[in-house]
């Protein structure tokens, strides 16, 4: 507990942290760029709760009824859609931003439990390659490492507008984590700040991206699954038009959703939560009656199997991790503590991932520092983690009575404020009440 | 050098097209393709990575000859946005006038255009040499980060805006520079390289009419006393 002297009568306008930020801005000349996604509190799952089998439902028996989790998703276009066994992919993130040992554990993660993992701003690398049985290659406006060869063997491509941390913003990465390799991949003199493109280069608007999706769709022969990637924003109508455009998956990234290295002030303060997002996505699809048709990918915040039966309930076909993806492989580990400390952070606050010294080995390209991350029993905590989400959100889907995770409805949610019931289209707890539709 | 295959567009498909040239990925050698009536659709001979030779009758779409690997593709008409973009390795040849992003992120290869240029040729290549005859738009060569952009006509507005380390060579006049793009002096071996590129490419200019820009690096690390260029 806090305490302060009396007649001390803190400014809520002007915090602590607020007056810290503008002297540390007076004094460096800079934004602040950090990692992560939205800190501040945010209408979110945690507001939403499962109304369980009672009279009028039955439940099935955990662990002896079958609930099944598997997803198939490009179905729409795809001459080789993809087969997961659980319902939880890992996000794009970049060789470059991680490194090559994390890529190759999130790799050895996800694969080991039948799940797909995503490359990202850089390129697609030979060991998460290997590593990954089932890659989603991403198609970024700064295309670094984009290539005919790596879009063959990708399973699936996903066409990045934007991520929930920064809608209508570009990558960036750091000179200190654009070593010789980095570089090369990227097509940059090594060590310089990184500030890639924010728009596609060869298409603007969604008639053109049709057209664009059309030609890769050429390039591979159309075999592969082809997935639109939006930050939460215009969602509902961006849904719609990634539909138009021929998407075969849509992923909407909420503003808690993380990212490498972004401005603080974009972070907190651009686009819009993953509940109110996953709700237009879901009305945009059933309005067109592209709903299960065209699957729906959520990310920004997922944790917990609550999360994710949540997600699932109000309509998507699979979720999104990163950040706790992350967390799973070591990053913030308590172990480190002292060398948090050491970098004027701490275990659980470590979020300097633009700086290229993590100590955990995980966001940085640093040869003393990259390999403290054994890709072997990363990967295991990976997959110990993404398997302990699966059961979680059987287990609720049980208590629902529900035999596949993807039976789960809105109809199972209610939601415990007012905000979260209009966000998220369920009614307030103990009501009939949905804010702003009855 | 077995038959040349022909594909018109009004009996076949962009798929048929596609899937044939695809069939010899890998290859060191193949038939000459020949494309009749183009129609300015889209995505025409893309993804081909073999030597072949393919030859274009009629206006294209978007995205013609993107992400080429080793073909020869000469294209007798314009171009939607997009030319080659992406282009690995090989040459494409168009004999009229480009839109937008020509070229665009080319990684190699080389793309001559004998006619213009719109917008933002060049954008963010990365390694793409590409020689314009007549003139090019805005922006062109935005990012671009390797690779040479020649023009031997004139440039439009903010030419090599947040350049990397491409290079630029342009004979006529330059509307204006973009963000830390500079002119940079023409040395022996740059006067060299470029009569070689121009030979290459066919073009009837000496090396000696062109002038070369190139980086100032000066926004490759952040400075907030260069706030005004961000």
């Amino acid at each position: 507990m806090t305490t302060r002297d009396p007649g001390l009568i803190p400014s809520y306008l002007f915090s602590r942290d607020v007056i810290h930020e503008i002297q540390r801005a007076a004094t460096e000349g800079i934004y602040d760029i950090r990692g992560g996604g939205a800190k501040r509190y945010l209408p979110h799952f945690d507001d939403l709760v499962f109304l369980g089998a009672s009279m009028s439902r039955y439940p099935l028996e955990g662990y002896r009824e079958r609930c099944d989790t598997n997803v198939t998703l490009g179905t729409r276009y795809a001459k080789k859609p993809i087969e997961l066994k659980i319902p939880v992919t890992v996000a794009g993130m970049s060789f470059g931003a991680l490194s090559a040992q994390a890529k190759e554990a999130l790799g050895r993660g996800a694969t080991a439990v039948g799940t797909s993992t995503t490359t990202g701003d850089g390129g697609m690398t030979p060991e998460e390659r290997l590593s990954s049985k089932t890659l989603v290659y991403q198609l970024l406006p700064s295309r670094y490492g984009m290539n005919p060869d790596d879009l063959r063997k990708a399973d699936a491509i996903e066409v990045v507008l934007g991520q929930g941390a920064k809608p209508g913003g570009g990558g960036m990465l750091l000179g200190q984590k654009i070593n010789a390799r980095v570089a090369g991949m990227r097509d940059l003199p090594p060590n310089i700040d990184q500030r890639s493109a924010c728009r596609h280069p060869d298409w603007t608007g969604p008639d053109d991206l049709e057209i664009k999706i059309r030609e890769l769709r050429e390039i591979t022969d159309w075999e592969k699954p082809i997935y639109i990637k939006v930050g939460a924003s215009r969602t509902y109508y961006d849904t719609m038009l990634a539909v138009k455009a021929g998407a075969d998956v849509i992923v909407v990234d909420g503003m808690q959703g993380g990212t490498a290295a972004t401005q603080n002030v974009f972070i907190e303060h651009v686009g819009i939560p993953t509940l109110p997002a996953v709700r237009q996505a879901v009305e945009a699809l059933t309005e067109l009656d592209m709903h299960r048709k065209v699957q729906l990918i959520v990310s920004g915040g997922i944790r917990t199997g609550a999360d994710v039966a949540k997600a699932l309930a109000m309509g998507a076909d699979a979720v999104s991790v990163g950040i706790a993806a992350l967390i799973a492989l070591g990053d913030n580990s308590p172990s480190l503590d002292e060398e948090y400390r050491k970098l004027g952070s701490a275990a659980g606050y470590y979020d300097d991932w633009h700086a290229g010294n993590d100590p955990a080995g995980i966001t940085t390209q640093r040869e003393d520092l990259a390999p403290r991350l054994d890709p072997v029993k990363g990967g295991r905590r990976l997959a110990n983690y993404l398997r302990t989400l699966t059961m979680e959100a059987q287990i609720i889907a049980r208590a629902c009575g529900k035999s596949h995770v993807h039976n789960l409805e809105p109809e199972d949610l209610a939601a415990l404020t007012v905000e979260a019931a209009a966000m998220a289209g369920v009614p307030l707890a103990g009501t009939s009440w949905v804010p702003g539709r009855y | 050098m077995s038959k040349e295959q022909v594909f018109d567009l009004t009996t076949h498909t962009v798929r048929d097209l596609n899937q044939a040239l695809h069939g010899l990925n890998g290859a060191t050698s193949g038939p000459d393709f020949k494309v009749l009536n183009a129609q300015g659709d889209h995505a025409l001979a893309v993804g081909i990575d073999a030597p072949v030779k393919v030859e274009i009758d009629g206006h294209v779409g978007y995205y013609c000859a993107g992400m080429n690997k080793h073909a020869n593709v000469t294209i007798h008409g314009n171009a939607g946005t997009g030319l080659a973009e992406n282009i690995m390795s090989g040459v494409v040849r168009l004999k009229g006038n480009a839109s937008q992003a020509a070229a665009a992120t080319g990684r190699g290869g080389l793309v001559i255009i004998e006619g213009d240029a719109s917008a933002r040729c060049g954008i963010s290549m990365k390694g793409v040499d590409i020689v314009v005859q007549g003139s090019v738009g805005h922006m062109s060569a935005f990012m671009a980060q390797r690779g040479r952009l020649v023009v031997c006509g004139n440039a439009g507005a903010a030419l090599g805006d947040s350049l990397y380390e491409a290079e630029i060579y342009v004979r006529g006049t330059v509307a204006d520079l973009g963000a830390d793009c500079e002119a940079k002096e023409m040395t022996p071996e740059h006067l060299a390289a470029l009569d070689e590129l121009l030979k290459r490419a066919e073009m009837p200019y000496p090396a000696s009419e062109f002038r070369r820009y190139g980086s100032a690096r000066k926004l490759y690390h952040f400075n907030i006393d260069n706030a005004d260029a961000y």
